[in-house]
């Protein structure tokens, strides 16, 4: 095995041992989704009237279009959950030692991301385990079809993370992120609500949301649970995740970047 | 030929200079103690060393290899101990050390061969299977010495190693340090603590981002006491915060004597 695999596989390996030991953040992360499924979206389906929009073939219920965007949400909590980790102190120490091994740092930062995808997807695959038993199932191929499509916003939401991480100095708590990232990604996308339902209301918001790589994500996944491949949806999460990328490399460029700044 | 050599190193945060000029050159098996004042740059220093922060004024040369031209290969010559703590509580020793020597690119065999012999070495080889969390402070800092031994470095940077650690533990790592190096390890260890040194170092005094001095701590003290020297270089400055002579836990008063 090359020396990048070898350090791939101990990143990814102590990414998912550290996740699975702190118990308490694998319960967190399920209860958020499992909320909105049960509670939110009892309350919102006598609201919302849904047309047949694809993938989907038939009616559905509001249970059925809320998953997708949950999945999403998922990887997006746990994408800012690990930028945040990134910031604390602690976490810079364990990214020196990271950044001083001597393998390249592009290399080293996308293992770090892949690492955290891997996590993001366990989580999503236990909300979608959960969310079978209550009733709410998927075409049994379309979890896997999901798999490739979890991969890319994973990394492409991971990727936002780092951007983060190497440009905040310094975060107080998670309010930050969450008012400013997280709260207007995940409203402003299709995970709650279709795009033309928003067109309704506000062509504007419409468009906003037409432009937010979240709601690009959230079709992938959609479309993949259905068994089919959104071509511009995917098209749009791979060239965020290039320029999200691209940020995080600059970022963490010694060069540049936040840690010349202390 | 000097196996770390730092020469005409200047660097700023805007408009304030943290390095001025800073040239240091220093051969294989040596103990060099890297002695300032808190604020004195020994922070930006070290991060320029492990190539967190690069600067074009200046080149620095680690085991012969540039580290702006060829920085993979000159932080593969280069052992770490950050002053932040940088394991893992929840994993156990030998995880620790095979996840940094995965960092490395070593694994199978070779890895837990390397890393049974750093344990060796420390003796806590028999420790491996417990987890960082249940080691006190000492060995947990002796685990990361040990860790930063793994690749079998030409050159061993500690950043004030011994802080927060009681006498006892701060002798047995200063003295096991000071051993590395007479193995043919460089060792550059920065501290602002004088007792940490012996009269048979190397000492590089730097403050307000200038090197002020680089003999031995011998030769630097001269007749009187190495803080006495040290303090009449830096102008009994202390306006960058309190200049720490020695440990506050051992009432001031220096072991060795002499200084």
């Amino acid at each position: 095995m090359t020396a990048y695999l070898v350090a791939l596989r101990a990143i990814v390996l102590r990414e998912a041992f550290r996740f699975l030991n702190q118990r308490s953040r694998f319960f967190a992360s399920l209860v958020r989704p499992l909320v909105w499924l049960v509670v939110f979206a009892a309350g919102f389906r006598a609201a919302l009237g849904l047309s047949i929009i694809p993938p989907y073939q038939t009616y559905i219920t509001y249970e059925v279009y809320i998953v997708p965007g949950l999945c999403g949400m998922i990887q997006l909590f746990n994408a800012m959950q690990s930028s945040l980790s990134l910031v604390y102190d602690r976490e810079m120490g364990s990214m020196r030692l990271l950044l001083t091994s001597p393998l390249p740092r592009g290399w080293l930062l996308f293992s770090k991301l892949l690492a955290g995808t891997a996590v993001s997807i366990l989580q999503v695959y236990v909300f979608l385990a959960i969310a079978a038993l209550f009733g709410i199932d998927m075409p049994l191929l379309g979890y896997i079809y999901v798999l490739p499509a979890l991969v890319a916003s994973g990394l492409m939401l991971g990727a936002l993370g780092l951007v983060i991480s190497s440009t905040i100095k310094q975060l107080e708590n998670f309010a930050g992120v969450m008012n400013f990232v997280i709260f207007p990604m995940f409203f402003m996308s299709s995970a709650l609500y279709p795009l033309w339902k928003m067109a309704e209301s506000s062509p504007l918001l419409k468009d906003i949301c037409a432009l937010n790589p979240f709601t690009h994500a959230v079709e992938l996944i959609r479309f993949a649970l259905y068994q089919q491949f959104n071509g511009f949806a995917a098209l749009w999460v791979i060239g965020s995740f290039t320029v999200f990328m691209a940020g995080a490399l600059i970022g963490y460029d010694p060069a540049r970047g936040l840690l010349r700044r202390r | 030929m000097s196996v770390f050599s730092v020469r005409n190193v200047s660097y700023s945060y805007g408009s304030k200079a943290a390095l001025d000029d800073v040239t240091i050159d220093l051969e294989a098996g040596r103990f060099c103690a890297l002695l300032g004042p808190n604020g004195a740059g020994k922070s930006t220093l070290f991060n320029l060393l492990t190539h967190l922060f690069v600067t074009r004024d200046g080149t620095i040369q680690i085991a012969g290899h540039d580290l702006r031209s060829h920085p993979r290969r000159a932080l593969a010559r280069l052992g770490v101990v950050f002053q932040q703590p940088t394991l893992d509580l929840d994993m156990s020793v030998a995880r620790n050390l095979s996840y940094f020597a995965a960092l490395q690119g070593l694994s199978g065999t070779h890895a837990r061969a390397r890393i049974d012999a750093v344990l060796d070495r420390l003796n806590m080889r028999e420790r491996s299977g417990e987890k960082v969390r249940d080691l006190n402070g000492g060995h947990r800092r002796r685990m990361e010495i040990a860790r930063a031994l793994i690749h079998e470095p030409d050159v061993l940077l500690l950043d004030e190693p011994t802080v927060g650690l009681d006498a006892s533990s701060r002798t047995a790592i200063t003295d096991h340090v000071h051993d590395l190096a007479e193995t043919g390890l460089l060792v550059f260890w920065a501290t602002h603590l004088v007792d940490e040194i012996r009269l048979t170092d190397e000492v590089v005094v730097l403050s307000r981002g200038k090197v002020l001095a680089h003999e031995q701590a011998k030769n630097l003290a001269g007749e009187g006491s190495l803080i006495d020297a040290f303090l009449r270089l830096t102008g009994n400055e202390t306006a960058n915060g309190p200049v720490s002579l020695v440990d506050p836990d051992r009432s001031g008063i220096p072991e060795r004597g002499s200084l």
